[in-house]
């Protein structure tokens, strides 16, 4: 691609790897200055998505992380028939987004505080949850549990896998009975919604936390809003399944940007430290 | 995992049935008449098709229904109660279909709010308060989708659902009537057994769905349902199930009662053996049944963290006490 001077007045003088149209006000933004402000619009401050990984780094304290399960990788349980095979699928979504499925976990510290984590990535098959995500979310919450460790879960997905079947959909109950245990030792699990957060998800783990904090602007809703526009037939209010929305109906403690997400999950995993419960039965 | 503690089904020989209560848990038994994945679908939506409420009337002694979520209000699409089964009182919770338009419509198609889910929830409670076990019913094309629904918290309504029935202290037997769609089936769908009927269906998305995602066309609902394994001897086959309940030839929309005889005959069956099982070991049951579902692959297995000492317990010494 050539380029251009980029202060020239058409949209074509701005070439897409150097710059970026921000959906929110329009503004061309240059990508190295949008990376540096962790993607977030620096006129409107509309939050484009985030990766899975650059999210861990940007909210454990600098080198504490502590992957687990790296390694594990989706089968094909049901030899899913498709237009592309999902084998294939799985490895064009590998090179896309550099990861081995939807999900990185593992152990942190945030603001000191040791803690479990677990981190979706959208860039993998829109974040969907299969059989790999419901298990390394399920040990790392088992394991927070050996270890009484708070859990967070920063969710980025559009729901269950299609091309696991019910095998999917079951990840939820898996996932859920986990956290189940988590609840009844006291220790806390912050959930942490991004765009998206819809569907499956959204309709198990990421609507469970203690807390619930959404970044701003992210669509956050049961039905994709395609689904409810048809079955309604009718045009839906701007904002509808956004995180304000959300917050106004009572679903979500706060909205936090995503410059003071770290420092907000710190104070919250602080506040909660287990260390405070055992001194209580210790009386 | 239930098996574990009481010993593994034996299915008679030859035909994969239990004598008792005419389970199927072999998909081999039923392969000469199997039909295709699209012929379930049509079975499982079959508006003749016994619903939640033909089933209780055939399947209990006595049943008074129960309404409300003491939040918002009565959802027509979810019905529950308390019955009456061979002598045992038991609390039943299932999603309500209708057999017309004008009860469709009622019932809105059998798709609930996020009250119909809470006064599931609600009614779960009432079970595990007075120890009685409780049987949920599923058949739903899915939670309903609309604005109004969001508003409501939709997706809380069935997280705090499969939440509350992962955990109910009372045994919990499911069963998948005719359309198991989705979460807003799974919210009911969390037991010590999961049966289904012969031929229903239950599928993370909708056959139409998943076309309009995969082949971009409504049309290939048919390649889609079959891609998706949402029928019955495919469910028994990947575990999502433990039996199913045969249903009479022909389908259940045949005959009702007979639907009912065997859906009665399996609860009493699976009631029996549950109750000789604590209820701890019952819980630990059901999380071991719920966890061993998926399938992974783990080049250098397990790499578990190192074992360390619990953090709190550690910093103990800096603890004032
Ligand atoms: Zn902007």
């Amino acid at each position: 691609m050539r380029l251009r001077m980029p202060f020239a007045r058409g949209r074509k003088e701005f070439p897409s790897h150097l710059w970026t149209q921000c959906p929110g006000c329009g503004e061309m933004l240059f990508n190295k200055q949008l990376v540096r402000n962790l993607n977030v619009c620096t006129s409107c401050e509309h939050h484009f998505r985030f990766g899975g990984r650059e999210r861990i780094e940007l909210l454990v304290d600098r080198g504490s992380f502590e992957e687990h399960d790296s390694e594990m990788t989706s089968a094909d349980p049901l030899v899913f028939a498709d237009s592309k095979p999902y084998p294939t699928r799985i490895e064009a979504a590998r090179a896309k987004s550099g990861e081995q499925d939807a999900v990185i976990t593992g152990f942190a510290l945030i603001g000191e505080v040791p803690t479990a984590i677990a981190s979706m990535d959208f860039d993998f098959i829109g974040g969907s949850m299969g059989s790999v995500v419901g298990e390394k979310i399920t040990r790392v919450a088992e394991r927070a549990l050996a270890e009484r460790r708070p859990l967070v879960i920063v969710s980025a997905s559009g729901g269950a896998r299609m091309q696991e079947g019910t095998i999917a959909l079951m990840q939820m109950a898996k996932i859920v009975a986990a956290l189940g245990r988590l609840a009844d030792a006291g220790l806390p699990f912050v959930s942490v919604l991004t765009d998206p957060t819809t569907g499956g998800v959204l309709a198990s783990y990421a609507s469970l936390g203690d807390l619930i904090v959404a970044e701003p602007g992210a669509l956050i809703g049961f039905s994709g809003a395609r689904v409810t526009d048809q079955t309604i037939g009718e045009k839906l209010p701007t904002g509808f399944q956004r995180s304000e929305f959300v917050l106004e109906h009572g679903f979500i403690d706060q909205i936090v940007p995503r410059a003071q997400l770290r420092d907000r999950l710190a104070f919250f995993l602080t506040a909660f430290r287990p260390v405070a419960h055992d001194m209580r039965w210790s009386l | 995992m239930v098996d574990k503690l009481l010993g593994k089904r034996t299915a008679v020989e030859t035909n994969g049935h239990l004598p008792e209560a005419g389970l199927i848990t072999d998909a081999r038994a039923i392969a000469a008449t199997r039909g295709t994945a699209w012929q379930a679908v049509q079975l499982a939506r079959d508006p003749k098709r016994p619903h939640a409420q033909d089933v209780i009337a055939g399947a209990f002694d006595r049943f008074q229904e129960l309404h409300g979520d003491r939040l918002f209000r009565d959802d027509p699409a979810v019905i529950g109660g308390i019955a009456e089964i061979d002598g045992l009182y038991v609390v039943v919770v299932g999603q309500q279909k209708g057999s017309s338009t004008e009860e469709n419509i009622a019932r809105n198609f059998g798709m609930p709010h996020p009250e119909g889910y809470r006064k599931a929830i609600r009614l779960y409670r009432l079970a595990e308060k007075f120890h009685l076990p409780l049987i949920t019913l599923i058949d739903t094309p899915g939670a309903f989708p609309g604005p109004e629904a969001e508003e409501r918290g939709q997706a809380e309504a069935i997280a705090r659902s499969i939440e509350a029935m992962t955990r109910l202290a009372t045994p919990v037997v499911v069963v998948v009537l005719g359309e198991g769609g989705s979460g807003g089936a799974l919210a009911l769908g969390v037991g010590d057994v999961v049966l289904a009927l012969e031929n229903a269906v239950y599928s993370v998305i909708s056959p139409e769905g998943a076309a309009a995602i995969l082949f971009r066309s409504n049309a290939e609902a048919q390649r889609a349902a079959s891609a998706l394994r949402l029928a019955g001897p495919d469910l028994l086959e990947l575990g999502i199930v433990d039996a199913l309940i045969p249903e009479p030839p022909g389908g259940a929309q045949t005959d009702h009662t007979a639907t009912a005889k065997a859906v009665r005959a399996a609860l009493t069956s699976e009631l029996e053996r549950l109750s000789r099982v604590p209820t701890a070991d019952l819980l630990s049951a059901r999380y071991e049944r719920f966890r061993a579902i998926g399938v992974v692959v783990e080049p250098s297995a397990g790499q578990a963290p190192p074992k360390k000492e619990p953090w709190w317990r550690r910093g103990i010494g800096k603890v004032r006490l």
